[in-house]
């Protein structure tokens, strides 16, 4: 049950893009359209989740028994790199066309802060390995929700007639501001 | 000391030894002749054939995406090698270049407010098209200059951008950048051309700046038959498959839209990257 909860709030109540505003990049960068956005969640899912337990590990089972918590982020962002690094040479084989619609934006997932944040996160509230692996694994899901839903109403939208001095960026902005808003009327659905 | 140097190291070397495992195991079969295509290249990574960079583009002909054609900047005989690389002719090509077709400087065109803001004109161009009076002119903030990877764009003192055709290669990153759509690229060739793109009434257009083409249509009378120089919706056009060489015709000209400007070097003969 207490799983179930944090999945939960993970996913819905605190989002890590639309409450906990991590994760901007590729949340405005890729969300254009939803096929690119799909690809970038799963690229995100598997870094995330991976990377926070590896990340678990090292630091439960290398760090914190020689007394070396200080090397925590760099040690971590040694780790989110090398994930990302995997990622970028599994797709580039597996799915060229992917590959090339993500572009600059899979390597930067290394220089994501949800993926470090969610590391971080994990560390800081003591959380076991199967809690930190769910957890991850949820967070991620909660930011391929939110770029799912944010790329499905770029879609629409650019096909609106937006006032000229509002295209682009600017609407993409309000329009992330009012998806987050709307959002928050999860706050209290899990303690 | 030692402690964290070695457990950093080792995590290090670790991640790369797998990376390299990786690497061998996801290996993507690349082409040689990309590589041949690669280096016979520009190398300018200009972006002016559409693809990101010289190595993306060579990807793409030897996929048979693009043809060695679609370089703008490489001259005939680097065309001609490209082609022959992947079994393909190519055909000469007259050479073109950048022409922005604004001259309303300071000094001759009125601003409708002061402009305070990022020294953009992608920027300027959001508030109201710009802070000319002139709808359609030149903000003079520099965009097409930063775009330009071979420095061919200067800012004239009067604060309108001017192309250097003898460093223009016609790569139309500049056409791209600019936000009023300002600049063409034409035929090298080329000597008349309408500087203006404004297509205000007399009045208007005269009010907004001194040398905006009115679409008096004298340039298009001087011809009885066939002619060279159109006037559509107050704005002259110059037809440059056939374009007029007669310098005399700038002086036809009430405003000074129309001009005569020495034809810029052939490719073959220009210094490119």
């Amino acid at each position: 049950m207490q799983l179930v909860l944090l999945v939960l709030s993970a996913i819905l109540v605190n989002n890590f893009v639309l409450s906990r505003f991590l994760g901007i990049c590729p949340f405005l960068g890729v969300s254009k359209k939803l096929s690119t956005a799909l690809g970038m969640t799963a690229a995100v899912m598997f870094v995330m989740t991976l990377a926070s337990t590896v990340c678990w590990l090292v630091f439960h089972g290398l760090l914190r028994p020689y007394g070396l918590e200080y090397l925590q982020t760099i040690s971590f962002i040694l780790i989110i790199a090398a994930m990302v690094q995997l990622v970028e040479l599994a797709l580039q084989k597996l799915s060229p066309g992917l590959y090339r619609s993500l572009g600059i934006y899979l390597p930067l997932i290394t220089t994501n802060c949800a993926v470090l944040g969610c590391a971080v996160m994990n560390i800081m509230n003591e959380s076991s390995l199967l809690v930190t692996a769910v957890f991850s694994l949820a967070a991620a899901v909660g930011f391929g929700l939110a770029l799912v839903l944010f790329s499905g109403i770029r879609e629409v939208l650019a096909l609106a007639d937006t006032p000229r001095s509002f295209r682009g960026t600017a609407i993409a902005l309000l329009t992330a501001g009012t998806l987050s808003l709307s959002f928050m009327g999860f706050a209290g659905l899990v303690k | 000391m030692l402690v964290p140097t070695v457990v950093l190291s080792g995590i290090g070397l670790l991640s790369g030894l797998g990376l390299a495992l990786a690497a061998r195991a996801f290996a993507v079969e690349t082409d040689p002749r990309q590589e041949k295509i690669a280096e016979a290249l520009p190398g300018a990574n200009c972006g002016g054939c559409g693809y990101a960079g010289c190595g993306d583009f060579a990807g793409a002909v030897v996929r048979g995406d693009a043809k060695p054609d679609d370089c703008p900047v490489c001259d005939q005989e680097t065309r001609r090698l490209v082609a022959s690389i992947v079994g393909l002719t190519v055909q000469d090509r007259a050479p073109q270049v950048a022409l922005i077709l604004c001259q309303g400087g300071d000094d001759v065109a009125a601003k409708k407010y002061r402009y305070n803001g990022l020294a953009s004109c992608a920027s300027a161009a959001l508030l109201g098209g710009g802070d000319k009076l002139c709808g359609a002119g030149c903000l003079g903030l520099g965009d097409c200059q930063r775009a330009c990877a071979f420095g061919a764009v200067e800012m004239t003192p009067s604060g309108v951008a001017r192309i250097i055709p003898a460093r223009c290669t016609a790569c139309g990153q500049c056409v791209a950048a600019c936000p009023k759509d300002l600049i063409k690229l034409v035929p090298a060739e080329a000597t008349i051309h309408v500087l203006c793109s404004n297509h205000d009434r007399g009045p208007a257009a005269k009010k907004a700046c001194t040398v905006a083409c009115l679409g008096c249509k004298k340039c298009e009378k001087s011809f009885a038959e066939d002619p060279r120089i159109k006037v559509a919706d107050f704005l002259a056009y110059i037809d440059y498959e056939h374009a007029p060489v007669d310098p005399a015709l700038a002086a036809l000209c009430p405003t000074g839209a129309l001009v005569y400007r020495a034809a810029a070097a052939p490719a073959a003969e220009r210094t490119s990257s």
